[in-house]
């Protein structure tokens, strides 16, 4: 049995999703002859060390009762330089003004020679290939995945299943928020503001929805396509952003009359990146519905491949 | 230009290569042909469609030959804007005044507005339309495109475009 130890950093929402997923898949990771040990877990008010693996049940009880998970005082930076372990798992909130705390504890766990599994945006949208290259100068791997698209695996799908293929442009729906918003306005004829209401409700939307409704969350993980597959240097501040906020219900219902509907569509080509939102021919594979995300990838062997899949969520 | 012309031919052989014949003399690119051998006008000829490309000062001089050779010449016509796009544009339309937005694309003259629907749900409300622009090829369409972004931008209009047409499956 080969033992890995991580930690993960930030016990939010897909913190603790990943503290589930172990305790679900401890079973099935010992029949692969791996025994996972999360021997740090932190968030912003603290953390919770034990080299010999921390008991992941009563971590979570405690977040769930307590609000944090916090024993201690040692901070995220503490237990990534510290305390001996083999991946951090980087799921700090995303921020896309300096990319803080997670670019620096990420330059932090490749500096103490362990791998990053992360899918926060912020830091990868603003020094994608700085990461990078911290990566690769100490052999270590650098996953990020789960930046784009949740659990669809689009970056796996273009390395790996695809190696080997030019990629001459990817488009997708990559904010599921914004899709469940412009398919409900279709739907029920409802005027934008209602609908953002009702998807906050549902804890769809953030009580501050500006991140995905301007189609910023869109353009971050547009910028992560585009530096991972076409080997670009681009920032968010490149895409060409337009939101969703001026669509009305009658401007959906003239589209669905033409059999067209209306999706934020990201784009990424060598030469220009987008984020808007398009007339998409209903029957068209970017045409999903919901909060279902969709990249379609034109290559120049395999042709266009198109994978959809739920975008958010804990468990992804 | 990109014409089309409906010709009658005798019913007898070789009456097919005789109306090609001239065109490609005169340098036209011929593009498509229609010829249905058991269709027949009254006049007991058989009716064929082609369309191509040709230049507009041989045009008369093509019509003289064809007749000349004894084939009739039924109707000419231009195919104008062949290529076409859909777009939503979300804003105060009416009042950015509609008829402007529609004539600079119009006044291109290789492109088109040729079908707007508009729905203005109150009179404190944005409005919405959906047009059609027709195009006398993809060039000139995108080109009629650009202005129509220009213009959307300046009206503080919101354009809504279809997404890339070559990202169809292929």
């Amino acid at each position: 049995m080969k033992t890995v130890r991580i930690s993960i950093i930030g016990f939010g929402a897909v913190g603790q999703g990943v503290a589930r997923s172990i305790l679900a898949k401890r079973e099935y990771l010992n029949k692969q002859g791996i025994d996972l040990l999360v021997v740090g877990i932190s968030d912003s008010k603290g953390s919770e060390i034990n080299a010999g693996g921390i008991n992941l049940k009563s971590a979570l009880e405690r977040k769930k009762n307590k609000g944090t998970v916090a024993k201690g005082k040692e901070s995220a930076l503490d237990i990534i330089r510290d305390v001996e372990h083999d991946i951090v798992v980087e799921a700090t909130p995303t921020n896309i003004e300096n990319g803080e705390p997670g670019l620096s504890n990420m330059h932090a766990a490749f500096e103490a020679g362990r791998h990053v599994v992360t899918s926060n945006k912020g830091p990868l949208a603003l020094k994608f290939n700085e990461l990078k290259e911290a990566a690769e100068d100490n052999g270590l791997y650098f996953r990020y995945e789960a930046t784009v698209g949740g659990a669809v695996p689009i970056f796996n799908l273009i390395h790996e299943a695809l190696a080997g293929n030019t990629v001459i442009g990817i488009e997708g729906i990559l904010n599921g928020t914004t899709n469940y918003i412009l398919t409900r306005m279709a739907e029920e004829r409802m005027p934008y503001e209602l609908v953002l209401k009702e998807a906050q409700e549902l804890g769809i939307a953030e009580a501050d929805p500006t991140y995905d409704v301007e189609g910023i969350d869109s353009a971050c993980k547009l910028v992560i396509i585009a530096n991972s597959v076409f080997g670009r240097d681009a920032t968010y501040r490149d895409v060409e952003v337009t939101g969703i906020t001026k669509i009305t219900p009658e401007a959906l219902e003239l589209a669905n009359k033409n059999n067209y509907v209306v999706k934020l569509v990201c784009e990424a080509r060598k030469d220009s990146l987008t984020v808007a939102p398009r007339l998409v021919p209903r029957r068209h594979p970017l045409a999903v519905g919901g909060t279902l995300n969709v990249a379609s990838i034109s290559t120049d062997l395999a042709g266009r491949i198109t994978i959809s899949g739920k975008g958010a969520g804990s468990s992804k | 230009m990109i014409v089309s012309m409906t010709l009658e031919l005798k019913d007898i052989p070789g009456q097919l290569v005789l109306a090609l014949a001239p065109i490609s003399e005169l340098h036209g690119n011929i593009m498509s042909v229609v010829h249905q051998h058991d269709e027949k006008t009254p006049r007991g000829t058989i009716p064929v469609q082609i369309t191509f490309e040709i230049e507009h000062k041989v045009l008369d001089k093509l019509i003289d030959r064809l007749e000349k050779s004894g084939v009739g010449v039924a109707r000419v016509g231009e195919e104008r804007l062949r290529s076409t796009v859909s777009v939503i544009l979300i804003g105060h339309i009416v009042h950015s005044d509609m008829g402007d937005t529609i004539d600079r694309i119009d006044s291109t003259g290789f492109a088109e507005v040729v079908d707007m629907s508009l729905s203005m749900p109150a009179i404190d409300k944005t409005s919405s339309s959906y047009l059609v622009i027709n195009a006398v090829g993809e060039k000139e369409l995108s080109i009629a495109l650009d202005i129509l972004r220009e213009v959307a931008q300046k009206k503080d209009l919101l354009m809504i475009e279809p997404i890339r047409q070559n990202s169809e499956a292929t």
